[in-house]
């Protein structure tokens, strides 16, 4: 079955085409759009005897299918019938809009939104597969939305473009939860188990949530009270659009799923008490809040919400008959409604207006409009030998039917009764207010009939609704039977369509309403003047209400928590930290395996009792920050102490000379710096703090407990029994930096390097440091510093490269080497002044880094000659005197690398701190 | 040792986060820095506590886990210090400039100068 996918595919090709054609005239582009419509509707012509042979024609691609997310499509009566709507309604609506469309409406665009929405609404009629069908109802919500706010630029279309998304959006996150939990229920999404399924569905606990968020979908969908008031700000859009969308098909959508999932969901009283009410007071409420529109569109909007209520009424009532009724119904409103709303817009064209006060006595500029209109006019109101009386009769018949509760035994007819009186009357209002009722008052233009083709469409759908209406067994009767066949999956139910059923309930009720609606209009014309009505949209200014809450609660939740406080961002992330990581502690306990009681030692007690002093010593003067900065040294002193008495003599090096590098950088720094901190202002908060990070470093130290008590599985077997062999040194560490683990190195100095040159950012020109903050001019230093610094320049030299040259076997390495070089320059500088920092604006270390990580990257492109991959070593060794053999490898070009970043990088940052302190001076 | 060492990573975290918890840049910069031992030594035990094997392999033998300290955290580590370190030089650089700036060396900018 290919005829299905490229059925669905038509009009989405024709969006794209027309998206991509930007510059096409109206003719054009109507062209591309109604051939797609067009040639949808042969092939659904094609299809047309197989389903009425009661046929299910199908198709599925799986897309993820342990989503239970097939593409699949179904066509049955039902999905045939709607789609027969989508496209001849589509084919009418783009005819008309190539002649509606003004000059400065870009053509291409709305007939790409156009198509874009009918191939949604295919979607949604065909779709084989639940979840299938709710990304095309999103995808219709979607082209709603671009629709109504065509004209952008009118605040009004942009303000109803986003009431009718939210709304119906919302609608739609609904009907995906309840089409998840039904797909829960049935064990599949496809629509064909659904539809089979539904005594176990009602049978579910979860029936009633899944139904009530079905029902959410479709009444938002399908404008029902109290969620209508989106469909009349959805009148901003052009006119074709409210036609075609408002009124034909898209809010019947939400009606289309509620006779879709009848066999799934309907046949509970909970079906007939959630649907129901909602029906008629939709009903009700719609019909009489027509009649008091000043604007010809706001008329017709309230007219279509007040019958979808009607549909959605017959539904609920949920017997055999009440389905004809319901689909018959569908089919009779697109035909009217649709030709009403052209004829609206005709109107609107030709004279510039849609206000009921300005608009009267057309009759004389436009009868043959005129005619039409009326005809469709008292087709809603539900005259005989018009479609619309056919349906009417037979809801009027189901509402007397009604089975439940005495109460809505007798609210569903009486409710039926008045809004048929009010149909009527609003329908006369459109008909007397706007062709009689006097004379047109301010028009900027003297109305006349619009073009030729302007007109077909109405014409087309007027003569519908008088043959359906006078012949109806012998046109519509068969499209009718397929419809109810798809709703019910089953044979139809017996019934008779015709307009005399003799002296009955319903037609007394017919003919109290056709009078009491005329008596109704003319009473209330006279008694108060339907005009002086002014009316703002209750429901508009309550969305407006809600939006503005939910967005003033979010503000107010974002100024709660985002109070511009680092501070307290800070306090929230630790706090956070806490919660999640000490949740699953606490619930699923620690976990602690048998300690390795690896012995300390006295050394090891030593280093351990030194780290607490320093600690203790930082909080207890941490205020008074020299006192701090030297107990902070103290504890970085015992930490590579632990690291020198547990194995890890490259370790302790680097933590010592960083040690070392960080002090005097933190001095250099807190000369622009206050030496204290002030006193807690809140002695509160400082223990709220104290029980946060408490509550921290104890989770932490259970973890690392746990972790230590546990067995371990490393892979460094492998670098350690693979470090001389294939690395070329002993020093397992310094082999892994550069060689095994080199790109992570590289990274790693690249970082370095970067920080060196943010500093050097930051503090470089003014610095911004002010002249408040200018610190004494330094003391001479001691003239033994200046002697030793001479002394220890070279030696640090010395060392250095020493350390660089041993360290692929022996504890050393770039990092080790390049500290120690750093530090030896620095103490030359404390000695001999900044002159040893090399060029006042860092630029000599600038260029350390870059060479360096050029020559890293080097290093690890050298590889290469020796036929390896990026940075592998290879390993012929010099040898050397004094320090023995020198492996000459690719590593060895690396590491230098490394060697000149980090000290080029750390001299970098020196030099900054120390210039600041220099350039402040010569002020 | 192992209990005593967690309990001593444990320390420092909490000292840590209590010093960067405070307002002045200052303590925030002491904060890290006991952190940054903290995480250090934390990564570094997670290779286990070996004391006297160090992961140098001599020329002719075969390393093992059995006699040689895990080579693979240390090596992590090594680059984590300097990193640190380069983190702490940033960290002063900022809190001059913000000091400069504000008037104030409190973290979020404000409220005068502590001494």
């Amino acid at each position: 079955m290919t005829a299905l996918p490229l059925l669905l595919a038509l009009p989405f090709v024709a969006a794209l085409a027309l998206a991509a054609l930007p510059r096409l005239s109206r003719t054009a582009a109507a062209l591309v759009a109604g051939a797609a419509t067009l040639g949808g509707l042969a092939l659904l012509g094609g299809m047309a005897g197989a389903v009425a042979d009661g046929e299910v024609l199908r198709f599925k691609l799986d897309w993820l299918p342990s989503l239970g997310l097939a593409f699949s499509l179904r066509v049955d009566g039902l999905a045939w019938m709607f789609a027969a709507i989508v496209l001849g309604i589509g084919a009418l609506v783009v005819l008309y809009a190539r002649w509606y469309l003004a000059d400065e409406d870009p053509p291409a665009r709305f007939f790409a939104m156009l198509s874009l929405f009918m191939g949604a609404m295919l979607g949604v009629t065909l779709a084989g597969n639940l979840l299938l069908l709710v990304v095309f109802w999103e995808l219709t919500s979607i082209s709603s939305f671009l629709l109504i706010g065509f004209w952008h630029r009118r605040a009004d279309a942009r303000a109803g473009a986003r009431m009718a998304l939210t709304i119906t959006g919302m609608g739609g996150l609904c009907l995906l939860a309840g089409v998840l939990l039904i797909g829960r229920i049935a064990g599949s999404f496809e629509l064909d188990v659904v539809l089979a399924a539904g005594e176990a569905i009602r049978a579910h606990a979860l029936y009633e949530p899944a139904l009530a968020l079905v029902l959410l979908g479709a009444f938002t969908k399908s404008a029902q009270f109290p969620f209508h008031s989106w469909l009349p700000h959805a009148m901003a859009a052009p006119t074709p659009v409210s036609a075609y969308l408002h009124s034909a098909t898209m809010v019947k959508a939400g009606v289309f799923l509620i006779a879709r999932l009848h066999p799934a969901l309907a046949g509970s009283e909970a079906w007939f008490w959630m649907v129901v009410p909602v029906g008629l007071a939709t009903l009700v409420v719609g019909a009489a809040l027509a009649l008091v529109q000043q604007d010809l569109k706001g008329l017709l909007a309230y007219s279509t919400i007040s019958h979808l209520g009607l549909i959605t009424l017959l539904f609920g009532l949920d017997t055999e008959l009440a389905v004809v009724a319901g689909v018959f119904h569908i089919l009779n409103h697109a035909t009217f409604k649709a030709s009403l709303f052209m004829a609206a817009g005709i109107i609107d064209h030709e004279t510039g207006s849609r206000d009921f006060r300005r608009l009267n006595g057309l009759w004389k500029h436009m009868p043959v409009t005129g005619a039409l209109a009326i005809v469709a006019s008292l087709a809603m109101a539900g005259v005989p030998l018009l479609n619309g009386f056919l349906s009417k009769e037979m809801f009027l018949a189901e509402t007397l039917a009604t089975e439940s509760h005495a109460l809505m035994e007798f609210l569903v007819p009486a409710g039926a009764l008045v809004a048929g009186i009010f149909a009527v009357a609003y329908s006369l209002r459109f008909v007397h207010d706007v062709f009689f009722n006097g004379e047109p008052v301010g028009l900027d233009r003297v109305p006349h009939e619009p073009p030729r083709f302007m007109r077909v469409p109405v014409e087309v759908l007027v003569v519908l609704c008088l043959v359906v209406g006078m012949f109806p067994q012998h046109t519509i009767g068969p499209l009718l039977a397929l419809g109810v066949q798809g709703v019910l999956q089953g044979p139809a139910p017996e019934y008779k369509l015709a307009i005399w059923h003799g002296f009955n309930l319903p037609l007394a009720l017919s003919a109290i309403g056709l009078v009491g609606g005329v008596a109704l209009y003319f009473g209330l014309q006279r008694g108060i003047n339907l005009h002086r009505i002014e009316r703002a949209s209750t429901g508009k200014r309550v969305f407006d209400a809600l939006v503005r809450r939910l967005v003033d609660l979010a503000r107010r939740v974002t100024r709660a928590l985002e109070n511009g406080s680092l501070q307290r961002y800070l306090l929230l992330l630790v706090l956070a930290a806490v919660v999640l990581g000490g949740a699953p502690l606490l619930e699923a306990g620690p976990g602690f395996g048998d300690p390795p009681g690896t012995p300390a030692g006295i050394a090891g007690w030593l280093a351990l009792a030194l780290l607490v002093a320093g600690v203790l010593a930082v909080l207890r003067w941490y205020r008074e920050r020299l006192l701090a900065v030297i107990a902070v040294g103290v504890v970085g002193l015992a930490v590579s102490l632990l690291f020198v008495l547990l194995s890890a003599p490259d370790l302790a090096l680097t933590q010592l000379l960083v040690e070392v590098a960080s002090v005097l950088l933190i001095l250099l720094a807190l000369r622009f710096l206050p030496q204290q901190s002030p006193p807690e202002r809140r002695r509160g908060r400082a223990w709220l703090h104290g029980v946060v990070a408490g509550a921290f470093g104890a989770g932490v130290a259970t973890a690392v407990y746990a972790v230590l008590t546990r067995p371990t599985r490393s892979i460094s077997d492998y670098f350690l029994r693979t470090t001389v062999p294939e690395g070329g040194g002993a020093n397992a560490v310094n082999v892994i930096i550069v060689d095994y683990r080199g790109f992570d190195t590289l990274g790693e100095i690249a970082v370095f390097g970067i920080a060196g040159l943010l500093l050097h950012a930051l503090l470089r020109g003014r610095a911004g440091v002010p002249g408040t903050l200018v610190p004494p001019q330094p003391a001479r230093p001691a003239f033994l510093l200046q002697v030793s610094a001479q002394v220890l320049l070279p030696l640090a030299i010395a060392v250095s490269l020493y350390l660089f040259l041993r360290g692929h076997n022996a504890p050393g390495g770039g990092f080790i080497a390049g500290l120690v070089l750093a530090l030896g320059v620095a103490l030359q500088a404390l000695a001999a002044g900044r002159e040893a920092l090399g060029a006042p604006d860092g630029r000599t270390w600038q260029a350390w880094i870059a060479w360096g990580l050029v020559v890293a990257t080097l290093g690890g492109i050298g590889s290469f000659l020796f036929g390896h991959p990026f940075l592998t070593s290879s390993t012929p060794y010099v040898d050397l005197p004094l320090v023995g053999a020198v492996p000459f490898a690719s590593a060895t070009v690396f590491d230098t690398g490394v060697y000149l970043v980090v000290a080029g990088a750390t001299l970098l940052m020196l030099a900054m701190l120390a210039r600041v302190h220099a350039q402040a001076g010569d002020r | 040792m192992e209990l005593a060492l967690s309990i001593a990573i444990g320390l420092l975290i909490a000292a840590g986060t209590w010093l960067a918890l405070r307002a002045r840049t200052f303590d925030l910069v002491l904060g890290l820095t006991l952190l940054s031992y903290a995480v250090n030594l934390a990564i570094f035990a997670m290779g286990r506590l070996a004391p006297g094997k160090p992961p140098l392999v001599r020329e002719g033998t075969a390393g093992a886990l059995a006699t040689h300290a895990d080579p693979l955290p240390q090596a992590l580590v090594l680059t984590a210090i300097v990193i640190s370190f380069a983190m702490t030089a940033l960290l002063l650089a900022i809190a001059v400039r913000s000091r400069a700036a504000n008037r104030s060396d409190h973290v979020d900018g404000g409220g005068g100068d502590g001494a």
